[in-house]
């Protein structure tokens, strides 16, 4: 049975049995709606869902690029310069010390209740493991390599090792980062419309919560995890493709495929 | 269209080595003390030793890998030697993701320069790897890859190999094949070639040293005669091979 088969039973078993329960025990539907009261409701409000999907799914993009683009950049001047190294590697740790929540609500209060700080509460919370996942990447690249760079370069040329050495083989690193960064980038911006927002799947479902609408809070959490999974799993695929040359095994492999004897 | 024969681009390849007064040390661990030897122009020399004596510091320092040292290692001609030596690890350090024939032109890529890739393609071809020349590292049998790095230092075209047991991890007879390939390919140039094998050095060698002691130095150097690679099979070998078995068990204690 294939990985998408297998999902398919799991989810399909997981709503069965909450189905059931809900018959069962006569919950009452604002406390927890059966799914096919979710499902009916998903249908009606589709539009007005996806609406608001989008926003989020708009936020978290955005928040994924700028956290990557300055975690990246980050990472690289660490690397590269010194000063860097003593002034940003702090900045860095206590960027993750202060929790990203409890910054939510000044991020609204300075950036509005717009799009901004929830693009930026998203991006702040993937900059962490990105730049911390990128900068390990780096320092770590295979001491044999940078001494072969070393005698063919003369040392002359340490802008060049770091672009065609350095760079490409902390690339695996970079997609760790990347993708704990695209699982958690959701998170940070629905924390960021639950604080403060006029728009989104966090606006949605707070709403729908305060007016006790339960059955329209389940579709746009099952909304948001349908955007946090595509999300997650476009970012899987596209780091795989880009990165083609490394080897994955897992527990048990006899060996990485592709091998020849000879 | 290909280069007849891509292995000799350069006029002068014949420089010697000289290393004097080395000294190196890591903490209270004294490796070298006032060390001296003369590679000479041309010449196949094989350093024998047994594991941690110090043998691949020595190929490193004069490749410039070792920051902390002290001592003189300047080309016969007096000039530094940076810029004139290439350096084969035991390990392919092949770039992973690079094709084999992105990985031979490696050093003009980091360089900047224009990348030959008539000649690379036809240095591949020389060590038997003509028919895959796009495949990646991973892609490619152990032997094969340090095929690769052979021919990624032969397209350096420096006129000083350092080889650090480069075929210590492959099997015996891609060994032997490796090590025909090595004396053909690369005659005319000073080859410094660490490895504890003394088949090897008996093989190859036209000057043979071994290394020995805390602080390690260098014995004087045997000069097999015969022109290199010697034949397996050739009755000088075996004897060569007794002689400097014995060498390395006095060397040894």
């Amino acid at each position: 049975m294939n990985a998408v088969m297998r999902g398919a039973v799991t989810i399909a078993g997981v709503l069965g049995a909450w189905q059931v329960f809900v018959w069962l025990s006569g919950v009452a539907p604002f406390m927890l709606p059966g799914p096919w009261a979710v499902a009916t409701t998903w249908a009606s409000h589709a539009s007005y869902l996806a609406e608001h999907a989008a926003i989020t799914g708009a936020e978290i993009l955005l928040g994924l690029g700028l956290g990557t683009v300055v975690g990246v950049a980050s990472a690289l001047a660490i690397i590269s310069f010194a000063p860097a190294r003593r002034w940003l590697m702090p900045a860095l740790v206590v960027s993750q010390a202060v929790p990203v929540f409890a910054l939510a609500p000044l991020l609204v209060l300075w950036l509005g209740y717009g799009m901004a700080s929830k693009v930026t509460m998203a991006a702040l919370i993937i900059y962490f493991p990105v730049a911390t996942a990128f900068l390990d990447g780096l320092r770590r690249t295979e001491p044999g390599w940078l001494d072969l760079a070393e005698t063919m370069t003369g040392g002359k040329r340490p802008f060049a090792v770091l672009l065609r050495v350095r760079i490409p083989a902390a690339l695996p690193g970079l997609a760790s980062g990347l993708r704990v960064g695209a699982a958690v980038a959701p998170i940070g911006a629905v924390v960021g419309e639950w604080v403060g927002s006029g728009a989104g799947l966090g606006y949605v479902m707070l709403h729908a919560n305060g007016r006790m609408q339960t059955d329209l809070m389940f579709a746009a959490l099952a909304t948001l995890a349908v955007i946090a999974l595509a999300t997650y799993f476009t970012v899987d695929w596209g780091l795989r493709r880009m990165i083609p040359w490394q080897i994955e095994t897992a527990p048990g492999d006899a060996k990485p495929s592709g091998e020849l004897r000879a | 269209m290909l280069d007849p024969n891509p292995n000799t681009g350069s006029d002068d390849l014949t420089i010697g080595i000289r290393v004097s007064g080395a000294q190196l040390g890591f903490g209270d661990t004294k490796i070298f003390a006032d060390l001296a030897v003369d590679f000479a122009p041309g010449s196949f020399t094989c350093i024998l030793g047994s594991s941690g004596v110090g043998k691949s510091s020595l190929l490193r320092m004069i490749a410039g890998l070792v920051p902390n040292s002290t001592g003189t290692i300047v080309a016969s001609d007096g000039e530094a030697l940076t810029g004139r030596i290439t350096y084969m690890d035991q390990r392919d350090l092949l770039l992973p993701w690079l094709c084999a024939l992105d990985n031979v032109m490696l050093g003009a890529r980091l360089r900047g320069e224009p990348q030959d890739r008539s000649r690379a393609t036809a240095l591949l071809a020389q060590v038997g790897l003509a028919d895959h020349p796009h495949k990646l590292p991973r892609q490619l049998s152990g032997g094969m890859r340090q095929r690769v790095a052979l021919a990624r230092t032969l397209m350096e075209d420096r006129p000083v190999v350092l080889m650090d047991e480069p075929f210590s991890a492959v099997d015996a007879l891609t060994r032997m094949k490796l090590q025909d390939l090595s004396a053909r390919l690369l005659a005319g140039r000073t080859v410094v070639m660490v490895t504890h094998d003394p088949m090897e050095a008996a093989r190859l060698g036209t000057c043979v040293h071994v290394m020995s002691g805390s602080p390690a130095t260098l014995d004087d150097g045997f000069h097999p005669a015969g022109s290199v690679p010697r034949e397996l099979a050739d009755p000088e070998v075996a004897d060569l091979h007794r002689t400097l078995l014995g060498k390395l068990e006095l060397a040894v204690p």
